[in-house]
Order: structure tokens, then sequence, then C-alpha cells
């Protein structure tokens, strides 16, 4: 296999001939190769982690109107290392009274949950760590593991907002995983798989978020509740709770939050794209065309695939920087009142739809699958315009009049 | 001395000494803790056995639900934040020695079937485990009923934990 | 795959024996809970074995475990919301302690 087309299998082979030319058995051998790619995947990821705090102060600074870092380096390109050497040089301070190893692993569960979603993230359609076929859940799974370090974190300060901090957050991140889990199932029913290679496979030929915008719609919502960014960052909401769970980390422990919080954002993005946007393969269908074949190569795919990860992280950074906070009980009403039955209506209408239209890919499917999700967002569009009109009437009615003498 | 020999004995290390820790500590909140770190190694028992659906299952289920359950229930029901009693009734060497006698019977019957030991085939390359477990359960010739009869449990048990654990306003 | 089934199957006995050690031994209502589903998990181990080394074809085994599943998160949503209820009441999660009914 050329290097080219096959990166990742190329190199696993001659390293594996090197070591077995040292004299180490096969399964060892197999063991090493194993840990050096899980080690590179991590420092890809992890350097990728440094150049999105780069991008997000540049990208807030513009959504603000001003310039952002440019002092360190050139457009500031450095500023990021300044960064984490701040954080680094800074006093670890555990506060008394505090459970020493819960305090301590915080931070690490957290960093974790979002690295180990890198495994199954393909980057090109021969560079991912592992197939999975149930690679949809394993997305839910590892939020899981997210909810249980902001418990652990929130628990272990031994201070009373930041057990509120974390209360409020968890009741968030548990209850948007509801429509979370619900949307997920429509990209499995439009690729009959759950893995996600198949899920990238089965939108060559029409993207799924022109199949089912809605669905696009309501992951995208879930996702950002998911995060914990604003508008549903209750939990360090620096205004207003004190930063919430993390109050009492100071330093690197508070770094690992921070870089782990902007690593999940970007890798939501990808997920976004995987699901959504036709992943590495797709770009609009120019690489169907003979001249374009070089977009088939891995290391274009790769490209691609980097390049629609950073569009979904552009679109979760502008609905941060634009919009105000959501109350707490308006953030858990939004969600069982309006998202889950609206992600139970268009599960249904996808299941329903994907048996009795011609089948994929034709014109019929896309159009019919199209307009359904339309019809279904113009209906509550309409229920929601009638409820708040409601409510406006309610409220109307009792205002005082002015009595004229 | 294979890997997956060598990776389930680490795994039945962390679920055994997990459990232990679980029904020894003194500190609830740890005991939960440690739960998690049994289901954890559930896990890895569920992967190796390859059975993936249940391996994640477990973590979204177990560890991201119960788990986190398990934590607020021992939040909302101290009456300080530390634990300074113990926790073990005064007859735990009975309940120990019951559990052992039970153990040392298990294990004696296990060992003496030999139908026992054997090792497993290998999964023909085929068999899609996932489809087939999905299509088990909502096929009428298959599972359906039970499966249908599980959400009716869990929308009693969900009204009846909110109905439950609700305030009522008589009692303020 | 040259594990036997013995194997899985005295794991899951001890984790059940753990278990069990802890429901008969603990003070605390929710520890008599954290006992309980160290019980089920072992059966969900136990269940599980069997499916893959007898017949991994029928998945007759893992729908099994999935019902075991459901029933454990049921039962442990219930259990808790009533510990909690009677936290209110009585103020205390000793076990010892709940005994109006006793004569």
């Amino acid at each position: 296999m050329v290097f080219l087309n096959d990166p990742v299998h190329f190199v696993a082979g001659w390293a594996n001939g090197l070591l077995n030319g040292w004299g180490l058995t096969a399964n060892l051998a197999t063991i090493i190769i194993y840990l050096v790619g899980i080690t590179l995947l991590i420092v890809f990821a992890m350097v990728l982690d440094i150049m999105l705090v780069w991008v997000e102060r540049k990208v807030v600074a513009r959504f603000q109107d001003r310039l952002g870092p440019n002092r360190v380096g050139p457009f500031g390109l450095i500023q990021p290392f300044a960064d984490i050497i701040k954080m680094v040089i800074k006093e670890d301070i555990t506060p008394a009274g505090a459970d020493r190893i819960v305090y301590n692993i915080a931070p690490v569960l957290a960093a974790t949950s979002v690295i180990i979603l890198w495994a199954i993230l393909p980057l090109a359609s021969t560079i991912y760590g592992v197939d999975l076929n149930v690679g949809l859940l394993y997305i839910v799974a590892a939020g899981s593991l997210g909810t249980l370090s902001i418990i652990m974190a929130g628990w272990s300060s031994n201070n009373k907002y930041a057990l509120l901090g974390a209360f409020r957050m968890v009741a968030n991140m548990i209850s948007y995983e509801i429509p979370m889990v619900i949307i997920l199932l429509v990209p499995t029913i439009l690729a009959d798989t759950m893995s996600i290679k198949g899920i990238t496979q089965a939108q060559s030929g029409m993207w799924f978020a022109i199949l089912s915008p809605l669905a696009f719609i309501i992951f995208l919502i879930s996702a950002i509740a998911e995060l914990g960014r604003s508008p549903f960052d209750l939990n360090e909401a620096e205004s207003e709770i004190v930063s919430g769970f993390n109050v009492e980390y100071s330093g690197m422990k508070f770094g690992w939050f921070y870089a782990g919080e902007l690593l999940h954002a970007f890798t939501f993005g990808g997920f976004m794209a995987v699901l959504f946007f036709g992943g590495y393969g797709g770009f609009f269908g120019l690489e169907k065309i003979a001249f374009f074949s070089w977009l088939n190569n891995p290391f274009a795919q790769a490209v691609v695939f980097i390049a629609k990860a950073m569009f979904g992280y552009w679109v979760i950074m502008w609905i941060k920087y634009s919009m105000p906070r959501i109350r707490i009980d308006h953030m858990l009403a939004f969600n069982w009142k309006f998202m889950t039955p609206l992600a139970l209506v268009v599960l249904v209408n996808t299941a329903i739809l994907s048996k009795i239209l011609p089948p994929p890919p034709s014109w019929g499917y896309t159009l019919g699958m199209l307009f359904s999700n339309i019809i279904i967002g113009f209906i509550t569009i309409e229920i929601l315009r009638a409820y708040g009109r409601r409510k406006r009437k309610d409220e109307t009615r009792f205002t005082p009049q002015v009595v004229q003498d | 001395m294979t890997v997956e020999r060598i990776i389930f004995i680490a795994a039945g290390v962390l679920i055994l000494g997990s459990a232990l820790m679980v029904v020894t500590t003194r500190k609830l909140i740890q005991a939960a803790l440690w739960l998690v770190s049994a289901l954890f190694g559930v896990t890895i028992l569920y992967a190796m056995l390859q059975a993936n659906f249940l391996a994640v299952v477990q973590v979204v289920v177990y560890i991201g639900a119960i788990a986190v359950l398990f934590i607020f229930a021992v939040m909302l029901t101290r009456k300080e934040m530390r634990d300074n009693s113990t926790q073990t009734r005064s007859n735990w060497w009975f309940s120990a020695l019951l559990g052992g006698l039970i153990l040392s019977g298990l294990v004696f019957m296990i060992l003496g079937e030999p139908q026992f030991s054997r090792l497993a085939e290998s999964i023909p390359p085929g068999l899609d485990t996932l489809r087939n477990l999905g299509t088990a359960l909502v096929s009428p010739g298959a599972y359906v009923l039970p499966f249908e009869v599980s959400s009716i449990l869990l929308l009693g048990a969900l009204i009846g934990a909110v109905y439950i654990a609700s305030r009522k306003e008589e009692d303020k | 795959m040259n594990i036997p089934l013995s194997w899985y199957l005295i794991l899951a006995a001890s984790l059940f024996c753990v278990g069990l050690f802890g429901v008969l031994s603990r003070k605390n209502a929710i520890a008599i809970l954290l006992g309980i589903e160290l019980m089920l998990n072992a059966v969900n181990i136990n269940l599980v074995a069997f499916w893959r080394y007898l017949d991994p074809i029928q998945m007759a085994g893992q729908v099994f475990a999935v019902i075991v599943f459901a029933v454990a998160a049921a039962e442990v949503a219930v259990g808790l919301a009533l510990i909690i209820s009677v936290y209110r009441r009585r103020n205390t999660v000793v076990a010892d302690d709940i005994d109006l009914m006793k004569w």
C-alpha cells in the first residue's frame, strides 16, 4: 500500500517490521504500535486544542467589534502559549476539607471524556481510530462521563456555590441528553447503521442536513446544551454564581476544564460535520468529477473534514456570543415541553417516510424528506405563535385602565 | 498468559476491588464513586464478550443515570457534610460468613461441571449482533411482549417516582 | 478467545456475594441499594457470558440483559424516591430506625 493512499496502515506495517527485526514478539510489537498510535492521536487532539484557544479569542473579538490578541506574535498566534504558561505557573490550591482524590480526579475525567471521543472520529476514509458498530451511542456514553466529572468537581470543592452550580449543570446536561439520543436515531434510520464510517459513506448521495434539517437544528441545540456553552451556561455564569462548579479550581486544573470545554465544542462541530454534512467525503459533490479526483486522497479528505468541523465550531461560537443566558427553569421547560416532543415527531416522521418513499438516492426521497421537515417546522412555528398570542392576551387582560374624570 | 487473559484479570481485580470498597467504606459518596468504577469494569467485560451495544448502554444507563441518581440521593439525605459513625451493623460477621458459604458453594458447583470449562467459539463473520438484537426486540415471534411491558414498567416507575418525591403542600 | 466460561461465572458469583454482604450488613438504606445494584450487575455478567459461549446467534441472552437494565433503572428510581420521601418525614435513612410498623 502506498503511503499517500493508506497512511496509517503503511506506517503501522513499517513499524511492525522494524520491531520484529529488533527481536520483539508479534504480540508485544502490536501492543507497542497501538500505544504509540493512541499517543499520537491524543497529541494531535491537544495541539488542535491549543490552536482552538487562539481561534476562540479572535472570533469572539470580531463578534464584539474589536481586534483580539495581536501583540504576542504575528496576529497573536503565540497567545495560547502565553495563556498555558500563565496557568501552569499559578499556585495549585486544594481547599481545606475537600476530598483530595475526588478533587484531583474530576478535571482529568472531564478532559478524558472528550479525548476518548477522538477514537471514533474519522478524519479520512483510512485515518480513524476504530470503527465501532455502535458509534453513535458511544457519543452519548462519553457525555455521561462528562456529567459525572462535574458532579465530582462540585461535591469535592466543599463549597455551597460549587455544589449548587454543579446540580444545575447536571440537571441541564441530563435533560438535554434525551432529545440528543432521540435525534441521533434519525441518521441511524437514514443510513441503516450506527457506525460513524457507515453514516459518512451513506451521505455520498445527499447530505443528511438536506434530508432532515430539523434533525440538524435539534442536534445543534442539544449539543450546545450538553457542552454547557451559552446560552445554556448556568454553571459558569461569571456574573451570577461566581463561576459555578469550578470556583475552587486554580491553575492547571482549571486549565483542564477550560481546554476540555473548547475541545468538546470542536469535537461536537466534528460530529455535526460527520453526521449531517457528509464528513470527510463530499465537497459539494466535486470529487465525483474526474478532474477533482485528488479530493479522494486521505490527506485532502482530512483537510475537508477539519474545514467542516471548523464551520460547525464557528456556528456554535456564533450562537454563544450573540444570545443572552437562559434561566434554569426556562431551560428545562424548553427541553421537556418543546424539544423532546419535537424530536419524537421528527423521528416518527423519518421512520415512516423512509419506508414509504422510493429508496435513496432518488429525487422523490430527498424532496419527500425535505418537505416533510419543512411542514413540521411550519406547524411548530404556528403552534408557538398561537401559544405566544394567548399568553400575551392573558397578560393584557389585567392591565389597569385609566379612568377619566 | 495471552493479552486477553491479562485484560480479564485486570478487569476482575478492578470489579472485585471496587465492589469491596463499595460495601466497606465509611463515606457514602466514596461508596457511590467506587460503584462507578465497578460498573466501568463490567463495561470492559461486556466489550470482551463482544456485546458492544450492552457495553455502551451500561455506561449510558448505569454510570450516566443510576450512579448520578445515587450521588444526588446521598447528597440530599444527610444532616452534615461528613460521615462520622460506622456504617455496618453489629452482626456483619454473620453476613460475611453467609456470603462466603454461598460463594464457595457456587464455585464448587461451577468447577465441577465439565461443560463450563469450554472456550468460546468465534462468532461467524457475517453475523451482525446489533441488527439481530434490534430485530429480536420488536418482532412478534421473538421478544416484543417483554419489551413493551418493560416500557410500561418504566412509565409507571417514572410517574411513581415523581409523585413520591414531590413535596405536597400541606407538609410544609 | 481462550478464556474458559468458568472464569466469567466465578467472577459473577463473587460479585454477587460481595453485593449480598453489602445488603445484609449496611445500616444506611442507600448503601443497601448499592449492594442490590452490584447483585444485578453480577446477574447481567452471567447472562451475557452464557449468551456468548453457548449460542451467540440466538439473541435471548442479550435481550434478557437489556430487560434487566430497564428493571434496574426503574427500581433505583422508585427506591431512591422512597428513601428521600422517608428522609423528609422521619429525618433518618438508617434502615433500623424506620420501624413504625414493628410490633
